[in-house]
């Protein structure tokens, strides 16, 4: 065994207890789906702390490399989302453990399909080429589409279906573009493509489509009307994985071609694009998330507000600025305090859904004095998608409003600080109902101990994630595509 | 022209067929079979690019994606298709907006 074969764990690990976990029923498939999760976390954070320790790690599958054999490659962009698949993968596990009723039939659907998606995700963050994107792409789609149609209600049938048709389209669209980048340069491998590629009218039609459909994928505005009732409708841990890390996912995909595959094109015009697209969502994400009646919808309509943010490192960066790299660290370390801070959010409003039987905002009066702890979890979360101090969301917003500074792009700036602002309305929207007094004959309430401490665990974790600014660069910063500024309080300053 | 161009061009009409009734049917067991239509295109077109090599050999590589793709299509068709049926059993319709054939 070399040392990098640790790669194929995080993929194989949960690939592999999925389907034995589908075998079995009651309490065995129950111990063997937290030892699935356990595994997965821990064989993720073991690649991470790899990493960081050495450098970028790769590994041939089968002893077959590229260009025929499938190449696993964990640098640090790869092992940062690792290590934020495992915390809110296991997170995600352990809530659920009791959120479904025991032995029922939708948590005996729930774990194998879960565990294929968590699968999917790992082998996502550290495929080496543009096809096991792809497949692993499609892999991600397939697992979380049934676990939203998994609330069996007519909404979310309706939900995934429309979620599906469209992913499908965005998917067909991305292989499009790599059949295109395949018939003109004959190489799959990011790194050798990289190496290759060379502009002309065939890779400016491909990258149109590859990015295009990963756009729809996204949910990046206008593109992202399948995304609220698809994430509101789902059983809340879905939610949670969904806004999370499936997002995030699409994200991830579009960054690591325009960084790895793309970076010796000239693509600012596409990425100016791409930012007024960011703008749309962030504007019109925050006003609706404001507008909503149901506190799991505004949960979502936020997500849609917040993807806008990570999409505008494209036009943020340019290669030709010196100190314009921060916004490559900025907006990877938004996603992942957005990731921890909207699986928070979502899982806190499963617990109230649990508890008071629907999200209505407006009747949610006064769970603060009857649900504190879930109340304060829900609260850090907000604290993190306003983007204050000592939150991740704010050291990423800060770092991507530095760099629309740097590049003299203040537009992009009153547009952050506006997305801030309705941040703050929407939050304190819902935690103005809850700091209420409730009524006087309101019954004491408990909310599920387990699922309670889960929230509690990712709230502190996305609030505190602002000091571990340095531990996150320190990862990041192995074969970054970008030269990153060293993480001081003066590279903060405008 | 080539073979292979005339079944590269080929691939994209079928694809570009496809993709306009997947737009424009509001049925959904029509956009099903729509998106294979694109599915199968775009195969079309990546299998016509195996015939690259200056030897006039041919790459696998092309092949392989291919079938990989072919599964992934299959896999995503039956989702669509159950959940298309499961649609059908709770509301009777077989469109998004379903009110219009209530």
């Amino acid at each position: 065994m070399t040392q990098s074969s640790i790669l194929i764990w995080p993929v194989l690990w949960p690939l592999v207890l999925g389907i034995v976990v589908f075998l079995f029923r009651g309490r065995t498939a129950l111990w063997l789906s937290l030892a699935a999760a356990v595994g997965t976390a821990l064989t993720s954070f073991n690649v991470c702390r790899a990493v960081h320790q050495s450098s970028t790690l790769v590994h041939e599958v089968g002893g077959w490399g590229a260009p025929l054999g499938i190449v696993l490659r964990a640098d640090g962009l790869a092992a940062v989302m690792l290590g934020l698949s495992g915390l809110v993968g296991l997170v995600i596990s352990v809530y659920s453990l009791t959120y479904f009723k025991s032995g029922s039939r939708k948590e005996q659907l729930f774990w194998p399909i879960w565990l294929l998606l968590w699968g999917g995700l790992n082998g996502l963050f550290i495929s080496g080429d543009i096809f096991n994107l792809y497949v692993t792409l499609e892999l991600v789609s397939l697992g979380a589409i049934p676990l939203i149609a998994l609330a069996g209600t007519r909404d979310a049938i309706k939900a995934s279906l429309r979620y599906l048709l469209l992913a499908l389209l965005g998917s067909m669209s991305y292989l499009f573009g790599v059949g295109l980048l395949y018939m003109r340069f004959g190489v799959l491998d990011l790194m050798m493509l990289g190496n290759t590629i060379t502009p002309d009218l065939t890779v400016y039609a491909a990258i149109a489509f590859m990015i295009g459909g990963l756009i729809i994928k996204a949910a990046l505005f206008p593109m992202h009307f399948w995304l609220p009732p698809a994430h509101s409708s789902a059983p809340a841990p879905v939610s949670a994985a969904l806004s999370g890390l499936v997002v995030t996912a699409s994200f991830y995909m579009v960054a690591r071609l325009w960084f790895y595959a793309f970076p010796a094109l000239e693509l600012a015009k596409l990425g100016q694009l791409i930012g007024l697209l960011g703008c749309g969502a962030i504007l019109w994400g925050g006003w609706q998330a404001i507008r909503q009646e149901r506190l799991k919808m505004l949960v979502a309509y936020s997500t849609v507000s917040q993807i806008g943010y990570l999409f505008l490192v494209f036009p943020l960066y340019n290669k030709a600025i010196e100190g314009s790299g921060i916004a490559w660290s900025g907006s990877i370390l938004f996603a992942v305090s957005h990731a921890i801070a909207k699986s928070c959010a979502f899982l806190a409003a499963g617990i109230f859904i649990k508890v008071y039987g629907h999200d209505r905002i407006s009747e949610l009066r006064g769970a603060g004095r009857q649900l504190p702890m879930v109340t304060f979890a829900f609260a850090l979360a907000g604290v993190n998608l306003m983007g204050l101090p000592p939150s991740g969301g704010f050291v990423g917003k800060w770092m991507l409003l530095k760099a629309a500074f740097v590049t003299g792009q203040w537009g992009y700036g009153v547009v952050m600080v506006c997305g801030g602002l309705l941040a703050f309305c929407y939050i304190f929207r819902v935690l103005e109902q809850f700091m209420t007094t409730p009524d006087e004959n309101a019954p004491n309430l408990k909310s599920p101990a387990v699922m309670t401490y889960s929230v509690l665990v990712l709230a502190v974790t996305a609030v505190s994630l602002g000091f571990f600014t340095p531990v996150l660069l320190g990862i990041l910063g192995v074969d970054s595509p970008v030269s990153l500024v060293s993480f001081a309080p003066e590279v903060l300053l405008p | 022209m080539s073979t292979s161009l005339i079944y590269a061009l080929t691939g994209i009409a079928i694809a570009g067929l496809g993709l306009f009734h997947y737009l424009s049917q509001r049925n959904i067991l029509r956009k099903v079979l729509a998106g294979n239509f694109i599915g199968t295109g775009i195969f079309l077109f990546l299998v016509s690019s195996a015939d690259r090599q200056a030897d006039g050999s041919i790459d696998p590589v092309p092949h392989a994606l291919v079938l990989t793709g072919i599964v992934v299509a299959v896999s995503a068709t039956a989702l669509l298709l159950a959940l298309l049926c499961r649609y059908h059993d709770e509301t009777g319709s077989l469109t998004l907006d379903e009110e219009d054939d209530e």
